[in-house]
């Protein structure tokens, strides 16, 4: 089976890939001659920057370690002085959090999956077939990055009542799927796969639908993941969504039963800040499984959601 | 090496138009039109229902005084009338566009700088620095905003802690319009830098190491080369950048929710929270409408001054 490592280099992007190569190569030389002068200032700074943007996140992680009293006895101090986890259990045990975090992974993954599915698909055709009804659908898609939900939320309302998907996960789930910025990331990448292995395969008799299955959904990999990690960031962080779709507790996603907690007259800091720590958990443990994907990725194809 | 990609256009436009077809490529031509559909198929009609449905339900809505139920009662323009006359309805529009003109700046540079830091040599331990700096990236706007309500807390904060230990005098973070503007701001910027930092790390990986090192021959200083050859090198990925990053800002809603909620009182209640606010809290659904079409037109015309502005540097 040919990877898209070995395939020849066809576009700009595998340029890139290519560009970054020498850049490294120039890196080892430069090395070599011993590091620019302006080493240790640099590495200061950076890291004063690296310092500032972790400091919010490590106050909030430590501070869900302390118990409800110390939270607010001054002086405060970074490190808990005495360490609890009273805060995740209660956070837990409280109404219903453990359905809550159900909820969620469910909407993001059966999400995710249709959204790679569906993109790749979609991506696929905007690609490799140039006819009248695609190019207008690119263009429709291009529009939707316009018309952003915010900007629809009462008819969104009634269409999805009027759907019947009021109040339920498939209520978040099927107009979640179609996203411009999965269907771009597809796109990009097989405008870079060669025309040439499509015709051989016509040649060899596949049909089209099974080059697009057993040839180049294999061959997207590398896009797939990428867009994997992104689609369950969106929806694992998704708030306006199922702020409109849902009524019933009893099917809230984390995102809602956070910002019910914080919106609170009197809030609960120990269990909120519990909640939260736990609810950025499986991202956290997401990215860190699938971090190549994310951070090497060429991003420039797609657009934030 | 680079096979043109157009290659299966010109062969499927020629294959499709002899004056005669035979059999087989009658065959063919249906299955270069009829494969793409069943490809794009579901999409489609999503697009259709999710996007073209409620759009132009938004705007017919707006012409009329819907409040959720009942029947639709067309009134003109009056929705737009008494919109444009609506102080609260200006303020929230005024202070969404200081937001976008304070914040998207802050976005740009933070994330620019993070990121030409990243990728000059001679910082040392840049993958834990790019990593710690991405992990922002993981949070919700939801939880983005609970982080920075607990370190701006008015009497229990840690930022009011760490300037009252200095010597200096707590500030009201919460009940001061423009100093909870301001925790927005900072909140959105850091929340805002991780994926705009790979766009930007990607971007200045791109420009020709030969370039520079011209430039430095040429007597230029870092600034100078950084000035005449970066900035115009990553102009497109600016561009870009910028153009999201407003738009985001034009449309941030979550975030707010949770660490003001528009507060103190109403005063910081941007364009798509008062939305929210009339369409689902009051129900007043054609108004809302309403004011959403002035959000999109508003968002176009950033997205068209934006493009204009990026074609005629180019």
């Amino acid at each position: 089976m040919t990877t898209a490592a070995n395939l020849p280099p066809v576009s700009d992007e595998v340029v890139v890939i290519g560009a970054e190569e020498a850049a490294r190569n120039a890196d080892k030389q430069n090395m070599r001659h011993g590091r620019p002068k302006l080493s240790a200032p640099l590495t200061g700074l950076m890291w004063l920057i690296v310092a500032i943007y972790a400091l919010p996140l490590l106050w909030f992680i430590l501070s869900s370690f302390k118990p409800g009293s110390e939270l607010f006895t001054y002086p405060l101090s970074m490190i808990p002085r005495e360490w609890t986890f009273q805060g995740f259990i209660d956070a837990w045990e409280r109404v219903d959090f453990a359905q809550y975090f159900l909820n969620t992974a469910t909407v993001a993954l059966v999400t995710t999956v249709l959204t790679v599915f569906f993109s790749a698909c979609t991506g696929y055709a905007l690609a490799k077939y140039n006819n009248a009804g695609t190019r207008l659908f690119f263009v429709c898609i291009l529009a939707t990055t316009m018309l952003p939900t915010e900007v629809i939320l009462n008819p969104t309302f009634t269409v999805i009542r009027d759907l019947g998907l009021y109040n339920s996960l498939s209520g978040i789930i099927v107009p979640s799927v179609l996203t411009a910025t999965g269907v771009f990331m597809f796109r990009q990448f097989f405008l870079t796969v060669p025309d040439d292995l499509l015709h051989s395969a016509r040649i060899d008799g596949a049909s089209e639908l099974t080059i697009f299955f057993r040839i180049m959904l294999p061959l997207s990999r590398p896009i797939l993941f990428t867009l994997a990690i992104f689609s369950f960031q969106w929806r694992w962080n998704d708030y306006i969504w199922p702020l409109i779709v849902l009524n019933d507790p009893k099917w809230y996603t984390l995102q809602v039963a956070l910002r019910s907690i914080v919106g609170a007259e009197n809030i609960d800091w120990p269990v909120l800040l519990g909640a939260s720590v736990i609810s950025i958990l499986p991202l956290v443990l997401v990215f860190f499984v699938f971090q190549k994907y994310v951070l090497n990725a060429d991003v420039s194809a797609g657009l934030k959601d | 090496m680079a096979t043109p990609t157009t290659g299966s256009t010109v062969t499927s436009e020629t294959l499709r138009t002899p004056a005669v077809r035979s059999k087989s490529q009658q065959k063919r031509h249906n299955r270069y039109v009829i494969a793409p559909l069943i490809l794009i198929g579901v999409n489609v009609v999503l697009f259709l229902v999710f996007f073209v449905w409620p759009g132009a339900l938004g705007l017919i809505y707006s012409f009329t005084d819907y409040r959720g139920i009942g029947r639709l009662n067309f009134i003109g323009l009056r929705n737009f009338e008494t919109l444009f006359a609506d102080s609260t309805f200006y303020a929230a529009l005024s202070r969404t566009f200081l937001y976008t003109v304070l914040s998207v700046p802050l976005v740009y540079v933070s994330s620019l700088g993070v990121a030409a830091l990243l990728v000059s040599r001679a910082v040392r331990g840049r993958t834990a620095a790019k990593i710690i700096i991405f992990l922002p990236w993981l949070i919700s706007p939801i939880v983005v905003g609970v982080i920075w309500k607990w370190m701006f807390g008015q009497d229990f904060g840690f930022v009011n802690f760490v300037i009252s230990t200095l010597g200096g005098n707590p500030l009201p973070w919460s009940s001061n319009g423009n100093l909870a503007l301001t925790v927005v701001i900072f909140a959105a910027a850091w929340g805002g830098t991780a994926f705009n930092m790979l766009l930007f790390i990607a971007a200045l990986k791109n420009i020709p190491e030969a370039l520079l090192e011209a430039a430095e021959l040429d007597g230029a200083n870092a600034w100078q080369r950084f000035r005449h050859v970066t900035l115009p090198g990553i102009a497109p990925t600016s561009f870009m950048v910028i153009l999201l990053s407003t738009i985001h800002a034009m449309k941030e809603f979550a975030m707010i929710q949770a660490l003001t909620n528009g507060g103190p009182g109403t005063e910081n209640v941007l364009i798509v929270q008062y939305i929210y606010k009339t369409g689902f809290e009051q129900s007043k659904v054609g108004y809302a409408s309403a004011a959403s079409m002035v959000l999109m037109v508003v968002l176009l015309a950033i997205a068209l001054i934006q493009l204009r502005f990026n074609r005629k540097k180019g």
